[in-house]
């Protein structure tokens, strides 16, 4: 009869033994669960590259959170995704610095060389291109962020570098 | 000059370990704060009269002051590390090269507010920043400077790294505890202030990573001391920078006091070559444009006031001649009314209504009668119209570019930008 | 109380209040959408601006939200100075905003409308496009249309702060912000149906109603009473051409503010269904063909029964249908129509009202109290109402805190952030989880016996006069230490229980703790449950009189008239046929057919609550009076018509008559002279715009129908007549100039938010008076013969016997079912599909399907109520056997969706 009473066809995942383990660490930061949920997302994304809703009803049930308070969060911030990304995932600033120095005409440059607008990823599911707001290191623009690693005064030379070795180690 | 935020940073070198700091002097005003009443530290604090460095330059003792006497409940410090306003990147340069100061001034001010935690909210961004503050917070433990009973005083005190999803509103203190307590980011109606009903219902302080990164030499060295480190008037140091189109784009530790000409042509060496300075904005992108005239105004929020403007974060940010203002504000409200956490009405719709009239000006399908709109909606977003600052903020480059270049304006209506992209 | 200016008028206000309902309250149109009267301020639509001044001299002034505003002594404001900037707020707010008011639910009736035409903004300047998004499917109740949204979030603060829904919510932000679930699927709020009416624009609609949609001013409407359980809640049910359209709340203080449960507002499809008696049928005798009968024919016949038949009389039946019938056949002949047992508790609890020192709470009592016991109802499925209530109770402790840090009431958000997880206390003792756990400070789960001891037990803890309990394990000493600190400690305690445990002693136990808790400053505030509308009217009605449905089908008669009751939902199939079929003249009065109208020779067509008026008397003894809606077509009458030759009005002054503390009864409508400069006219039923009068039947005849004449009340069924604004004494429609929407109900109230100026709230008929206290002494529970004690579980969707046939609920409501807990199952060696039969006193249940609920305690089996299914009635019974059924297969559309919200992480 289980099965006639499920209000959802999505399962949830099984959460990974590390995810468990870091999810537990933060829960020792914050004297209330809601807090460790949007962690949760965080910790889910590092290890899947993005918030599926089979993860999202993991951290749910292992939290005690309902999913649409998951969802609320998960969707007004914009560093949790919720749609599958490529490997790497690049975060080009486009704020109002980099704007000066041209971000616009990098964005072309990735349009061009990768094939993929804001929000799409390659089909080689390798890159997604983001706008992010300022990351600031204004000095140094333009910047972008590939991952965790950022890289600054950017110019399509350069751009085609970094990508070419993305690209060699994947 | 004493140069108490960045003694310790050199550049190309890795940032100093606890050993390393320590030998520096530091901790010494974990050393001597243990040693006095919690009250006589905010009163210092206050005497110095730092002003918070997170924009809006609040006296940062009397900000505390407002704590209510503990209750034997718990009370947090909040360091706001969510860097994110266009043009400003002063507080990862202190993150990133010198964690223990922002450590130590945390224990400080924990002592100072009897709070037995601390939470950074970094933005997620600042990975390298993450990473060297965790290794701070740890040595700390491990030297005693955290943890239970400090250097035996009975003092206990925890502090953790919260790194952060996006969302520049996570600057708003309000909407930066509703984040860490894992709720959407929409700002918290003040009153209740955070000092009485801030995290998880607790009295809170939010302080900048800079604010709290003065705390140390305050404490260590006396208010005497603070107070000289300004020029004539002026007290304390803070970190103002340039960007753009200038030959030494970066921020640096000055002197509170200089003028914006000495940061423009001591510090940052000048525009670039065949770049003429047309306007900036003082510190970051929700302050009103300055125009070369304003070079010579000392660096203060009341000096700043006068000319119609706000200090801000003091990271400037340089318009040359060979950029679009309309643009360039275009830029700006884009960046605002994509960040407007969508709790308020004139902010959530009012900004991409703005946003689209621009974008019609830049692509020269605009008319006069949007301008006259885009007038009207400075004063409709204006402060105090909206729930909180977000709106307002943007506001300021659009006001003040409609008064500066306002001939650019109406030019974009018959022949949308002409400047080369 | 201060005093304030508002552009030059002066005003005196209350200063605990916000700016906005008081300038509200004092006549003056001011915008709004984030703030609700219910749900207080968090700031957010911007709509309510006013110029503050800061002094004499000021003359620039700030801008400032009303809502967010305690109005200051002497503080000068201006509500027309803002007028520019509530201008620009609705500007921006209808930019995404589409034009389909002429096909929208909403239209007409619609907040945003009139805020629209209120501010002045009326010319779009806007020339891009508009957001859009997609709807979801939210379940048979409400429908989605984002695209109208503005972002008031007022749906969310309704559905999770004040109702405690958690599949709803906000995501996305800026201005992409949606408003939804995480993944489309019905709703699990039983309080979904509010969201209509709290969204100020039509973004969640009344879904049933858009299927058979007409404009709000084209709905005839009368005040109503809600049929749907004990409570009584007050609604406006509106009707065009002959059927019930739709309900909605219409505010009583007292009883239910301004919102309903949806089986109240979604339940009515009944009204319009196939299933209706439409004409009297007659026949010689059981077998023989039946023939339509004339009016005249059937009341003849009926009316002939008088002397030699029994009366069975009913609880969902008004006072005046059930006092005519005991008139018609005498009082020694009428039945009550319900179980000994169930007659047994109601006549208990009107003696604890009328004679302990307590307070019978009502909605109000119960949102100001700070501690409170449920003893064994399942509030959410008995009284759905009241569950919502409760949620609000618990907000107190955090309340007190607002108010100790002189945080005004009124900063909703504020104080929720304030208060966290911090409640006051309330405790349940249940047999199985409920859907309050959630708020609960504690649940006990134990069978009703146990937690009638643990009840007692309390009393005696508290006072020690009331008679102790012996023999409580260690955990259960404790556990009453605990309740009856919380409780003693508390200002305002309230005690919840009822019937729905079967169990007397349960409500013994609650009487006696709501008795100690009785000081000289201090009455404890109670509610005790029924069933059904008029279950207290029908007990008050049987005045000394225990003659129940089992005497009644114990006796010997040959002919036996049945009001409105359908006996096999209350009575083993094989009991009542055997008694039925003993019966040569069998009379019953129904609206809808049933299996007892089956076996009748006379079938009188009875209107319902909403094509008759009446009197029902709700959990807390209030007596009110339901006006009805519109004239049932063809043969339908009253059953007061069938069963009486006096007007209603003499009725209820008689029945008033006979019974205790039935002068408060006799009040309940207003005379012609009561009403203001009436000059002959009555209340209308219609609007003044409703439209159509002299075509709405051209199809069928072009000569215009006479209007509806209404011989007996003091409305009428057209336009004309005494207009609300000028008296609402009778309150029907909310409805005001420039406030087309349910909004518009300040406009009615003494006070913002408060009781109503005029309308009656009903009337209590039993207040205690008593001064001293009385015990109930425990009873000696007679262990259970068997391995298993039974208890009943109810269900908002479907235990309701009229409600369950309206297509809305059916979609919600599942076939009768057993559960028990996994250890007990593996024991029967159960499986969560198979068929169970319950033999139960000898009588056979029937196999219905078997469900695991985690909660529920080991040796008890908890029996679904009311739903088809299952012939199970004496769920107290004395012996009782489970028997697995190998031969039962689930049918392949068996639903057992939303049996068990609360239980989901265990089914």
């Amino acid at each position: 009869m289980n099965n006639l009473i499920a209000t959802t066809a999505i399962k949830a995942r099984q959460l990974t033994d590390e995810e468990i383990h870091e999810i537990e660490h933060e829960k020792t930061h914050y004297p209330y669960t809601q807090a460790v949920g949007l962690e949760a997302l965080k910790i889910v994304q590092k290890y899947q590259g993005w918030v599926s809703d089979e993860s999202l009803l993991a951290v749910s049930e292992y939290l005690n959170i309902s999913p649409d308070e998951l969802e609320g969060v998960a969707t007004f911030f914009n560093m949790i995704f919720r749609r599958p990304v490529g490997k790497n995932v690049i975060l080009l600033c486009d704020s109002v610095a980099c704007w000066m120095l041209g971000c616009d005409s990098l964005k072309a440059h990735f349009t061009k060389t990768l094939g993929i607008d804001y929000g799409e990823t390659t089909e080689d599911d390798l890159f997604t291109l983001i706008p992010v707001p300022c990351l600031g290191d204004c000095d140094k623009a333009p910047v972008m962020m590939i991952g965790r690693e950022t890289y600054r005064n950017l110019t399509t030379d350069k751009i085609d570098e970094i990508i070419a070795e993305y690209r060699s180690k994947n | 000059m004493d140069k108490p935020l960045t003694k310790n940073i050199e550049e190309g070198r890795a940032p100093f370990n606890f050993k390393q700091y320590e030998a520096a002097g530091g901790y010494d005003s974990v050393r001597k704060v243990v040693t006095m009443a919690p009250n006589d530290v905010v009163t210092l604090v206050k005497d110095a009269g730092l002003g918070g460095r997170g924009g809006a330059g609040f006296n940062t003792g009397l900000k505390w002051s407002f704590v209510p006497a503990p209750d034997g409940g718990p009370r947090y410090l909040v360091i706001n590390g969510d860097e994110m306003e266009p043009g400003t990147f002063k507080d990862r340069l202190l993150m990133e090269n010198d964690p223990h100061l922002l450590v130590e001034g945390m224990i400080t001010t924990c002592f100072a507010l009897q709070s037995s935690c601390g939470y950074i909210f970094l933005r997620g961004e600042y990975t390298v920043a993450e990473e060297r503050l965790l290794a701070a917070i740890a040595e700390a433990y491990e030297n005693g400077m955290l943890g239970k009973n400090i250097l035996g005083s009975g003092f206990d005190l925890d502090i953790y790294l919260h790194t952060s999803a996006g969302r520049y509103i996570c600057g708003e203190e309000t909407a930066l505890i509703n984040a860490l307590e894992g709720k959407r980011a929409n700002p918290r109606a003040k009153p209740p202030f955070p000092q009485v009903s801030g995290l998880w219902g607790r009295p809170t302080v939010v302080n900048n990573v800079e604010t709290i990164c003065n705390i140390p030499g305050i404490v260590a060295n006396g208010v005497d001391w603070y107070q000289g480190l300004g020029l004539g008037e002026f007290v304390g140091t803070r970190i103002s920078g340039v960007s753009g189109r200038v030959n030494n784009p970066g921020c640096w530790e000055v002197p509170v006091g200089i003028t914006f000409r000495q940061l423009l042509e001591d510090y940052a060496g000048g525009m670039q070559d065949g770049y003429e300075l047309k306007a900036f904005l003082p510190g970051g992108g929700s302050t009103d444009f300055l125009m070369p005239e304003h070079l010579d105004l000392v660096m203060d929020p009341g000096a700043v006031q006068k000319a119609g403007s706000r200090l801000g974060t003091s990271l400037i940010m340089v318009l040359d001649d060979k950029t679009c203002p309309v643009g360039c504000i275009r830029n700006l409200i884009k960046f605002f009314a994509h960040e407007s956490c969508g709790w308020c009405t004139p902010c959530r719709d009012g900004l991409p209504w703005t946003e689209q009239m621009l974008d019609k000006l830049e692509e020269g399908t605009g008319s006069l009668k949007d301008i006259e709109i885009l007038k009207e909606m400075t004063g409709y977003m204006g402060i105090g119209n909206t729930f909180c600052a977000l709106a307002p903020g943007a506001m300021e480059p659009l006001q003040s570019g409609l008064k500066y270049f306002i001939d650019e304006f109406e030019a974009h209506v018959d022949h949308g930008c002409g400047y080369s992209k | 109380m201060v005093k304030i200016t508002i552009d030059g008028k002066v005003l005196e206000v209350d200063e605990s209040k916000n700016l906005l309902e008081e300038v509200l309250s004092h006549g003056e149109d001011l915008p709004y959408f984030c703030w609700h009267p219910s749900m207080g301020s968090v700031g957010s639509c911007r709509q309510c601006a006013v110029i503050e001044y800061a002094n004499d001299e000021d003359e620039r002034g700030r801008l400032n939200m009303a809502c967010m505003t305690s109005p200051r002594e002497g503080a000068r404001y201006s509500i027309e100075k803002a007028s520019q900037f509530r201008a620009q707020a609705i500007e921006s707010i209808m930019i995404n905003h589409p034009h389909d008011c002429p096909v929208c639910e909403e239209g007409g009736e619609c907040h945003l409308q009139d805020m629209t035409v209120m501010s002045g903004h009326n010319y779009r300047r806007y020339d891009g496009k508009k957001k859009t998004h997609n709807n979801q499917y939210l379940g048979p109740f409400i429908g989605h249309e984002m695209n109208r949204c503005i972002t008031c979030y007022r749906c969310v603060r309704f559905y999770k702060d004040y109702a405690g829904g958690t599949d709803f919510g906000p995501q996305a932000s800026h201005d992409n912000t949606y408003f939804g679930r995480w993944q489309e699927g019905p709703l699990e709020s039983e309080f979904s149906g509010n969201l209509a009416e709290v969204c100020p624009t039509g973004v969640f609609t009344d879904k049933p109603f858009s299927k058979h949609y007409v404009r709000k001013w084209d709905l005839q409407t009368a005040p109503s009473v809600c049929a749907g359980c004990s409570v009584g809640c007050n609604t406006n049910p509106g009707e065009r051409y002959g059927t019930l359209r739709r309900v909605v709340n219409r505010f009583n203080d007292e009883v239910n503010g301004y919102f309903l449960c949806d089986r109240g507002r979604f339940g009515t499809g009944y009204v319009n269904s196939d299933n209706r008696i439409k004409e009297s049928m007659t026949r010689k005798s059981h077998d023989a063909d039946p023939y339509l009968a004339s009016t005249e024919e059937a009341k003849a016949q009926l009316q002939a029964m008088a002397g030699s038949a029994i009366g069975i009389g009913s609880p969902r039946a008004s006072m005046e249908a059930n006092y005519s019938l005991k008139e018609l056949v005498g009082s020694d002949n009428f039945y009550a129509g319900i179980s000994a047992l169930e007659l047994g508790m109601s006549k208990q609890i009107l003696d604890i009202y009328g004679s302990r020192p307590v307070n019978v709470a009502n909605v109000v009592d119960i949102e100001a109290s700070d501690a409170i016991l449920i003893l064994g109802e399942d509030l959410t499925n008995t009284a759905a109402r009241l569950a919502l209530a409760l949620r609000q109770s618990v907000r107190n402790l955090g309340k007190q805190m607002a108010r100790d840090m002189k945080f005004p009431e009124w900063q909703d958000a504020a104080i929720r952030q304030l208060t966290m997880d911090r409640k006051s206390p309330l405790f349940i003792l249940s047999p199985h989880s409920t859907r309050l756990d959630d708020i609960a400070a504690h649940v006990q789960i134990g069978s009703a016996a146990d937690s009638a001891n643990i009840g007692f037990a309390i009393a005696h803890e508290i006072d020690s006069s009331a008679p102790a309990v012996k023999g409580l394990g260690k955990d259960e000493q404790a556990l009453v230490k605990t309740i009856a600190a919380a409780l003693k400690e508390a200002k305002q305690p309230l005690i919840i229980s009822g019937t729905g445990s079967m169990s007397p002693a349960l409500i013994d136990a609650a009487a006696n703790i709501a008795t100690a808790l009785n000081t000289e400053d201090k009455k404890a505030n109670i509610a005790l449950i029924t069933p059904e509308s008029n279950t207290l009217g029908l007990a008050l009605l049987m005045g000394d009189s225990t003659a129940s449905l089992d005497d009644a089908m114990a006796g010997e008669s040959k002919s036996a008239i049945v009001l409105e009751n359908d006996l096999y939902r209350r009575a083993a199939t094989a009991h009542v046929s055997a008694f039925l079929n003993g019966i040569d003249q069998l009379a019953v009065l129904d609206s809808l057919k049933t299996k007892t109208g089956e076996q009748a020779n006379l079938v009188l067509a009875a209107g319902t609550s909403f094509e008759t008026s009446g009197t029902f008397v709700n959990y807390e003894t209030r007596a009110q009076h339901f006006y009805s809606v519109f004239k049932p077509e063809a043969s339908i009458r009253p059953s007061t018509f069938w069963l009486s030759d006096l007007t209603l009005a003499e009725i209820t002054q008689a029945c008033a008559q006979s019974i205790v503390g039935g002068e408060g009864m006799s009040h309940l409508t207003p005379d012609a002279e009561d009403l203001v400069d009436m000059k002959g006219m009555k209340v209308p039923r219609q609007q003044h715009r409703y439209s159509g009068r002299t075509a709405m039947r051209a199809d069928i005849n072009v000569h215009e129908p006479k209007q509806e004449q209404d011989e007996e009340g003091i409305m009428s069924y057209s336009m004309e007549g005494i207009s609300a604004l000028k008296d609402a004494t009778v309150f029907n429609t909310a409805w005001a100039g420039g406030w087309n929407s349910n909004q518009s109900v300040f406009k009615f109230q003494s006070h913002t938010g408060g009781a109503l100026k005029q309308a009656s709230n009903g009337q209590c008929l039993i207040q205690s008076t008593a001064k001293d206290k009385t015990w109930s002494e425990i009873s000696e529970t007679n262990d259970v013969a068997s391995d298993f004690q039974a208890f009943p579980l109810y269900h908002l969707f479907g235990s309701e016997e009229l409600t369950a046939h309206a297509d809305a609920i059916q979609e919600k409501a599942t076939g009768a079912y057993i559960a028990l807990n996994e250890a007990d199952a593996e024991k029967l060696g159960l499986q969560a599909s198979d068929g169970v039969t319950v033999i139960n006193d000898g009588n056979n249940s029937g196999s219905v399907p078997f469900i695991i609920r985690s909660s529920i305690a080991p040796g008890s089996v908890g029996i679904s109520v009311g739903l088809a299914g299952l012939d199970l009635y004496n769920v107290a019974g004395s012996t009782l056997s489970l028997e697995k059924d190998n031969t039962w297969t689930a049918p392949t559309n068996w639903k057992m969706n939303n049996i068990i919200v609360s239980d989901k992480g265990a089914v």
